[in-house]
């Protein structure tokens, strides 16, 4: 049946106006440039792209708001810009540079009324809540998960389902859920807190962290109901087109854009 | 209202001379065709077209000029009579007809729990002829992000539908008028085509 198709998300990390985490695809000039690797994603069919600024300081994010503004001059899908988003201000910034969503992470802790207040300004279309987790149970004991700040250095004591519910309370258009358990391990999606999450929520989830497989991409809508899936590396090293990892998903029966 | 920067980039990316993005009367009735774009809440968008008077702009460009127009998103919403959300809000009654909720816990026909908004890409079917499906396969996908969709009183303007637990509008056709519920702009090459083919327009319906 034709509906809705399960959404590919390749993830650029910048920091500065560069992306940092490696790049090595064959034709590209310029592994760095987001523009380049952003044109090259979209030429290979994925459904958004979704920009992590990393750069440490505020100053610096004048670039990422040009680097995002040269990308949607030529890149007709959309562009989800997250990290250091901390006002309505920031979300502004970006989503006149031609973002069309932006991804609200740590600021939503210290201040929940900003995803509200972004809801209600730009609408829940562009509001996106980051959720970094990571399990704090014993493995023979029920899965707690909560939420960590500081790339999962820094506990905050919040229960991650609890909060996704809160989230999506307050306006959130969707979560974008990464395990820290899992990010950079290349094992695979924590399938049990995305399972728990896509069914305590109704709107979409976007399952991020570990994967190393394109089996894991399927995974992650199969198993854990994700409704999107992001990932880095395994486009980043040219192991896979994003169009090998949609016929890989379409195979097993998952609904994709071809 | 929200991202316009994007629709004048796929605009002149697909070949327009001049795209200028505001709401200045005179290079609206200037214009050859017009966009009338829209993402965020109705409310504030009603409240905008309003206050600075895009209503009776439109009524110009759509009546008067007859130029071609295409709608995109909330823009295709206000054009209806009435929008649930925000508690209710009176709308531009060009196309008469609602514009209503998914609904809490929407599902599919076979019971398949539906998030909401219907964020992604969905398949179009048009269900009529039109110069701006040219191109255009049956079932392409387009990219939706919406809470609320359209229900106009009459099926004849009816130009596409999806599905997604409902058989939804995904555009609607009348005269010089083509309104879309997904987003051109953001649908990549299928977008573009579309886009292009609103250019060549000449407002006509055959």
């Amino acid at each position: 049946m034709m509906t809705l198709a399960k959404r590919i998300i390749p993830c650029l990390d910048v920091d500065q106006g560069r992306v940092v985490k490696g790049v090595n695809f064959v034709g590209i000039r310029d592994a760095g440039d987001p523009v380049e690797i952003a044109r090259r994603y979209n030429e290979e069919g994925a459904d958004e792209i979704t920009f992590l600024d990393i750069t440490a300081s505020h100053e610096q994010r004048d670039t990422t708001a040009h680097t995002v503004e040269q990308i949607a001059r030529e890149v007709f899908i959309p562009l989800t810009v997250g990290g250091g988003i901390r006002s309505l201000q920031d979300i502004r910034t970006m989503l006149n540079a031609g973002a069309d969503k932006v991804s609200i992470n740590t600021a939503a802790i210290h201040e929940p009324e900003l995803v509200s207040d972004a809801a209600a300004r730009f609408g829940s279309q562009c509001i996106v809540v980051a959720i970094d987790v990571k399990r704090v149970s014993a493995s023979h004991d029920a899965p707690r998960y909560e939420l960590f700040t500081h790339g999962g250095r820094k506990p905050t004591g919040i229960e991650a389902v609890e909060w996704a519910i809160k989230m999506a309370a307050l306006g959130a258009g969707e979560l974008l859920l990464t395990s820290m358990d899992r990010d950079g391990t290349r094992d695979g999606f924590e399938l049990v807190i995305t399972r728990a999450i896509t069914d305590a929520v109704d709107i979409p989830v976007i399952a991020s962290g570990g994967v190393g497989t394109l089996q894991h991409l399927a995974d992650g809508v199969t198993e854990g109901g994700a409704d999107a899936v992001l990932a880095a590396s395994i486009f980043h090293f040219g192991e896979y087109t994003v169009g090998e990892a949609k016929a890989f998903m379409a195979d097993r029966g998952i609904t994709m854009r071809l | 209202m929200g991202n316009l920067h994007s629709v004048a980039s796929a605009l002149e990316h697909v070949g327009a001379a001049e795209v200028v993005v505001g709401h200045e009367p005179q290079a609206i009735l200037d214009a050859d065709r017009v966009v009338f774009p829209g993402v965020g809440g109705i409310r504030d968008c009603m409240e905008a077209i309003r206050r600075l008077g895009c209503d009776q702009l439109l009524d110009q460009v759509l009546n008067v000029d007859r130029k071609p127009v295409l709608a995109i998103c909330v823009g295709m919403q206000a054009l209806m009579s009435h929008s649930e959300e925000n508690g209710g809000v009176a709308c531009l009654d060009v196309l008469p007809g609602q514009v209503t909720f998914f609904g809490e816990a929407h599902q599919s026909d076979g019971g398949e729990r539906l998030k909401v908004p219907h964020m992604g890409w969905n398949a179009v079917r048009p269900t009529k002829g039109h110069p701006l499906w040219h191109g255009i396969e049956p079932n392409t996908r387009f990219y939706f992000v919406h809470s609320y969709h359209v229900v106009p009183d009459s099926e004849a303007i009816v130009a596409g539908t999806f599905d997604y637990g409902l058989k939804g509008c995904a555009a609607l056709a009348q005269e010089n008028l083509f309104a879309t519920q997904f987003h051109p702009e953001k649908s990549h090459t299928a977008g573009l085509t579309l886009l292009k083919n609103f250019l060549d327009w000449d407002g006509t319906c055959s």
